[in-house]
């Protein structure tokens, strides 16, 4: 590569930029008092926290795929009318406030809302301050990410290697899972880190659509930010350990979002 | 076994109509320039890319039939397709991707395995069948896309362009593996080539298409002695012109007569090849009966002969010797004349 000086300006304003990520990030490891580390993270509420943090961004995840692999499909291969629209509606959550996300589900899901009074009279089903709530929740807002990083891998698929299943009798059921997935993996692996890792942090929707029960709908975010009034100490363990997760997660997708470099 | 293709078709800029009729045991090759219409072809006999009307029939059993609104889909045509790049499942073994048409055609796993260890073996990659194929020459990959077309035991192979992912020196080995191995196949095998090497060494019997349409047919002797455009008569290196023969001569559509020895009446087609023109800075005077004036505009070397291109009465191309190219500066262009006899015209029928 040519060696190149940056021009001062330009020099100045990335530092400036560049520390307005370092510094925030140093201060939670500076700022946290380590030796109360051990007791805070094995503390009942924490670990309850942790677990269902876990369980819900995990079926979340779960969730995205088996709905989001097949949206993502018709959306990559099937021409149908209103696609576009259908298309924006669906990529919406991921610019939406999560606060207003919660809302629309209360609305819809509620005990009084366009399905959930159904489902509630029906099945006996409610979903809101349910552990199931904070699983809806989590996906309304993640499935897009999966969505839109699946159908751009479909889509930059040599479809020729799809032809030459054909032609060697693989029915289309057949062509899907032994030629398109696996062709797609990289794509399909990306999607889903991106959707557990935003699950795992989604605040807004969870606690309008879900509540804030501790052990019931009480996530990590939701306990850092309650823990933040009442012991902030607290609060910075659990926010640390949130920042490995995350950086275990930038750490093993290296090669796709910062390069090879 | 027959197949018999029957096809007109519009994609994008081309219009496909041709109509192809290949008996059991015969090897064709499709030979033609890029955006002919070969690959669609292909795809259309295997069912790939629609067509808009006519027929695809394979022993008498009618695959594809818009106007009955029959369509049997590509995974139940017994059809087998060797794609120009290969196209092997970058994520399975050798042995699996080879196993992949018996697996999907209902064999067990075991016995799949068996069989396509066994085409494996008689493509000569035993010690290759747990690689991926990126981990393959371009040589030995062909080997498996040809293994892995002709496990499922079809009864048509396809091939497009199969050597033209392969550099220089493998395509002559290579070559000569594919005509052994087309030849161990007995069902209907149609090749898709723009190389007439290539065309001439594995098939029996050339179909030419130019922009999507039929334009010679015959053995590889036949179309390259009487080549019937200008696409085939450049590929074999001869000048070939077209017009009226009138006893002794051939009348041009620009007004220019060739003196050509075995005219005789009608629409004819006249190849001179051009180691029989001669070039002379002066006008020559002797026995051959064509002599035009020209003006040398280009020369290209092939091997240790000069070819130089002459815009006269016609454009045609003169092979002459380097020595004689440096003798008479015909690199330099300018006003030339040249020669040829009336018996060194090859004339046909158009």
């Amino acid at each position: 590569m040519r060696r190149e000086r940056a021009p001062i300006w330009i020099a100045i304003l990335a530092a400036i930029g560049a520390a307005f990520f370092v510094v925030p990030l140093v201060g939670l490891v500076v700022r946290t008092p380590w030796g109360d580390a051990l007791q805070a993270l094995t503390s009942t509420d924490t670990l309850q926290a942790l677990k269902l943090s876990l369980i819900a961004s995990l079926s979340s995840t779960a969730l995205s795929l088996v709905l989001g692999v097949p949206l993502a499909w018709v959306y990559a291969r099937i021409d149908f009318p209103g696609r576009t629209v259908l298309r924006a509606l669906t990529t919406l959550p991921m610019v939406l406030p999560p606060v207003v996300g919660g809302i629309a589900l209360l609305l819809a899901f509620g005990r009084r809302g366009l399905l959930g009074s159904w489902l509630d009279a029906a099945f006996g089903i409610t979903l809101p301050f349910t552990t199931a709530g904070v699983v809806f929740a989590e996906t309304f807002v993640t499935m897009p990410f999966l969505v839109l990083t699946v159908q751009a891998g479909l889509r930059s698929l040599d479809r020729r290697y799809e032809d030459a299943a054909r032609t060697l009798g693989a029915r289309r059921w057949t062509v899907f899972t032994r030629v398109t997935l696996p062709l797609i993996a990289p794509s399909l692996f990306a999607g889903a880190v991106l959707c557990w890792a935003r699950a795992l942090g989604e605040f807004g929707a969870t606690i309008t659509f879900a509540g804030n029960f501790p052990g019931v709908t009480q996530t990590m975010p939701l306990a850092v930010y309650l823990l933040l009034e009442t012991n902030p100490e607290g609060s910075f363990i659990l926010s640390l350990l949130l920042l490995l997760v995350s950086l275990a997660v930038l750490v093993g997708l290296r090669h796709r979002w910062l390069g090879s470099a | 076994m027959s197949l018999d293709v029957e096809v007109r078709t519009a994609l994008g800029a081309l219009r496909l109509e041709m109509k192809v009729q290949i008996e059991e045991g015969e090897v064709v090759a499709l030979l033609g320039p890029n955006g002919a219409g070969k690959t669609t072809l292909l795809r259309a006999i295997a069912g790939l890319v629609p067509i808009q009307s006519g027929r695809v029939e394979l022993d008498g059993q009618t695959l594809e039939e818009p106007a009955t609104g029959r369509y049997i889909p590509t995974e139940q045509r017994s059809i087998g397709f060797v794609f120009q790049d290969y196209l092997l499942f970058p994520h399975l073994s050798v042995l699996d991707n080879v196993a992949f048409g018996l697996r999907a055609r209902g064999a067990s796993r075991s016995e799949a395995g068996r069989r396509a260890m066994g085409w494996i073996e008689r493509v000569g990659l035993e010690n290759r069948a747990g690689s991926k194929p990126a981990e393959l020459s371009g040589g030995e990959r062909q080997r498996v896309a040809l293994a892995r077309a002709l496990a499922p035991d079809p009864r048509v192979l396809l091939l497009d362009e199969p050597l033209a992912a392969l550099d220089a020196t493998t395509r002559v080995a290579v070559r000569r593996d594919l005509k052994m191995h087309l030849a161990s196949f007995s069902g209907v095998r149609l090749l898709v080539t723009h190389d007439p090497l290539e065309a001439a060494t594995v098939a029996d019997r050339l179909i030419v298409m130019e922009e999507g349409k039929h334009v010679q047919t015959g053995t590889p002797v036949e179309v390259t002695e009487h080549p019937r455009s200008r696409y085939v008569a450049d590929l074999v290196g001869v000048n070939l012109y077209r017009g009226q023969a009138d006893h002794g001569s051939v009348l041009m559509p620009g007004g220019q007569v060739l003196a050509a020895a075995g005219a005789e009446a009608g629409e004819v087609f006249a190849v001179i090849h051009p180691r029989a023109v001669s070039v002379h800075r002066a006008k020559p005077e002797g026995s051959p009966r064509n002599v035009w004036h020209g003006r040398a505009h280009g020369v290209e070397l092939y091997g240790d002969r000069a070819r130089v291109m002459i815009k006269g009465e016609a454009p045609i191309v003169a092979e002459v010797t380097p020595a004689a190219l440096a003798e008479l500066k015909l690199a330099d262009g300018g006003d030339v004349w040249l020669s040829f006899k009336a018996t060194d015209v090859s004339v046909y029928p158009a």
